[in-house]
């Protein structure tokens, strides 16, 4: 099979059903090869059941995954062993240290001494090279959370799924989560991220999925993604003893240390408009910004209570 | 080695190496404990002749009911306690996620069930044969029987973890099938000397079998023929097996 010129993964009308509740409603999508695609959505929004789903630790109601065109299922040796997975929760076997783990979790996949070097190129770039011997239980959260990322990709997976590696990690191993993360697919590993730190996504991810109550509620680039909101921000300090007109009023966001934030629907009220009123209202503008929304505006416009997609 | 050969031995091997690192807690102790057993019940019913078994005297008839035991203990031991820690540490996801299938999982467990049976059986002869003569009648049955019997309670051993979701749901299989059943399997004494219902009782008992098979190998003579006791254990053994492995195969408790 000419893997060449598949997707990295294939998720087609995936269902999951835990009795009456239903946690994935059809969901269907495709990650192409080369991709940092970001996975997001509120709690509950069933991220981690897909997830969960494509690495084989859940079985789908109904629908298919494959990674690499190989089907998790019928074929899930070739898919897993196309696949790395950091798991949400910070799981460990006490038994063993570092090394030992990691050439445990290689000889799983297929992998011998072959991909010894490798590991020590891992534990030298994620900061573990003095862990190296140290019991797994003996580990802070954050080095624990180091050899998660290291055992996900022991075997060179192709596609690396990363289900919030940052929660609860500190700034030092984010940049260093990242920049490992950057050069891998540089060489081509197609990368999916689900956090919830969505300044991470919007930085590192190329197309964006939004999953809310089981659903996709939006598939873009990211700059498409922010591209498709009617809204831009305007901020403006105002001068002493000046007040906003009633009619801006509703538009206001947030208003913190004199600063109000405005949020402006683009057709309907131009900057220009907003100039006047204050003109008229005879309040002076001491600063004024404006700010293009981010994704967690998206992420907050789609996933609202009764938001279309 | 093919990918799935060695994920199949880096199971093997992780699973050994598992309960090697605790080595006095999986091999030591229950070894003492058995020869405690031995020490105590060998003076208490020292001069004690066994039915049935002329020219054996209790000491020789004890060690190998009491290395059965153990064997039986250990090998349920080792697969329930590792998938329930592995069930409880949320550490079993590593197993789950790799390219590793129900066959190789089933044997790399009962693999490394039959290295720790081996090492604690090995421990006891060696010690007990310190002071114990025992002859060694039938080894061909001798092992067949251990190695079907450890294996039996290893996949035993595999469905008890696996259906369990607490430790107190482990402690409660041993505490009322495994100990009971291995207690009343005929270790300290031969069934022979029981009365009709229990007698009868003690012919249901897979245990019984296993530990009635193995002082055959030694002593060339026990309650039932050989071949009734292979029947029993091999049936067991398949029955179990087959269980265990469905199982693994539809990720029983494991894959929601």
């Amino acid at each position: 099979m000419n893997t060449q010129t598949l997707d990295a993964l294939k998720i087609d009308a995936v269902r999951k059903s835990y009795g009456s509740l239903q946690a994935l409603k059809g969901v269907s999508f495709n990650i192409n090869r080369g991709e940092f695609f970001g996975l997001l959505g509120p709690n509950g929004a069933g991220k981690s059941t897909l997830i969960s789903i494509i690495a084989g630790l859940s079985r789908a109601t109904a629908g298919h995954v494959s990674v690499l065109g190989h089907d998790t299922v019928s074929d899930f040796r070739a898919a897993r062993r196309l696949l790395g997975v950091v798991p949400q929760e910070l799981v460990f076997d006490p038994f063993f240290n570092v090394v030992d783990m990691l050439r445990i979790q290689a000889g799983y996949y297929g992998c011998g001494e072959e991909v010894w070097p490798w590991i020590d190129e891992m534990l030298e770039r994620l900061d573990l090279k003095d862990k190296r011997h140290s019991m797994l239980r003996a580990l802070s959260g954050g080095m624990k959370r180091r050899v998660l990322i290291a055992q996900a990709l022991v075997h060179k997976p192709p596609v690396v799924i990363l289900d919030e590696p940052t929660a609860g990690v500190d700034v030092e191993l984010r940049r260093t989560l990242w920049a490992f993360m950057r050069d891998l697919h540089a060489k081509g590993t197609t990368v999916v991220l689900t956090t919830h730190y969505l300044e991470e996504a919007q930085e590192m991810c190329s197309r964006i999925a939004i999953l809310d109550k089981g659903e996709v509620k939006a598939l873009e680039t990211t700059s498409a993604l922010l591209g498709r909101s009617p809204f831009r921000f305007l901020r403006l300090k105002l001068g002493e003893g000046a007040a906003l007109p009633d009619g801006l009023r509703t538009l206001v966001t947030s208003e913190k240390d004199g600063v109000i934030e405005l949020k402006l629907e683009t057709a309907k009220h131009p900057i220009n408009g907003v100039f006047t009123a204050l003109r008229n209202a005879g309040a002076v503008i001491e600063d004024v910004h404006t700010r293009e929304p981010d994704l967690e505006d998206i992420f907050i416009e789609l996933t609202r209570e009764g938001a279309v997609a | 080695m093919n990918p799935n050969q060695r994920g199949f031995y880096t199971l093997l091997k992780k699973e050994v190496m598992r309960f090697w690192a605790v080595l006095g807690q999986t091999v030591s102790a229950p070894v003492i404990t058995a020869l405690l057993y031995l020490l105590v019940f060998a003076q208490a019913l020292k001069g004690r002749v066994v039915a049935g078994y002329d020219g054996i005297d209790y000491t020789q008839f004890l060690v190998p009911g009491l290395v059965m035991m153990t064997v039986i203990q250990n090998a349920f031991a080792n697969t329930s306690s590792s998938l329930i820690q592995s069930k409880v540490m949320g550490n079993i996801v590593f197993t789950l996620m790799a390219p590793i299938g129900p066959l190789e999982w089933f044997g790399a467990y009962i693999l490394a069930a039959l290295v720790r049976a081996a090492l604690v059986a090995v421990a006891m002869l060696a010690v007990t044969m310190l002071f114990v003569h025992l002859p060694l009648h039938a080894p061909l049955a001798l092992l067949v029987v251990f190695l079907l019997s450890a294996a039996t309670l290893a996949a035993l051993g595999i469905i008890a973890g696996l259906w369990a979701q607490k430790f107190d749901q482990i402690a409660a299989f041993t505490n009322f099938l495994i100990t009971p059943a291995s207690f009343l399997s005929g270790v300290f004494y031969s069934v022979h000397s029981l009365s009709g219902f229990w007698f009868h009782l003690s012919h249901l008992n897979p245990f019984f079998y296993m530990v009635d098979g193995f002082r055959y190998g030694f002593f060339g003579h026990a309650d039932v023929p050989i071949a009734q006791s292979l029947l029993w254990i091999t049936g067991f053994f398949l029955l179990v097996s087959g269980i265990a492995y469905w199982m693994l195969h539809t990720g029983y408790r494991m894959r929601k």
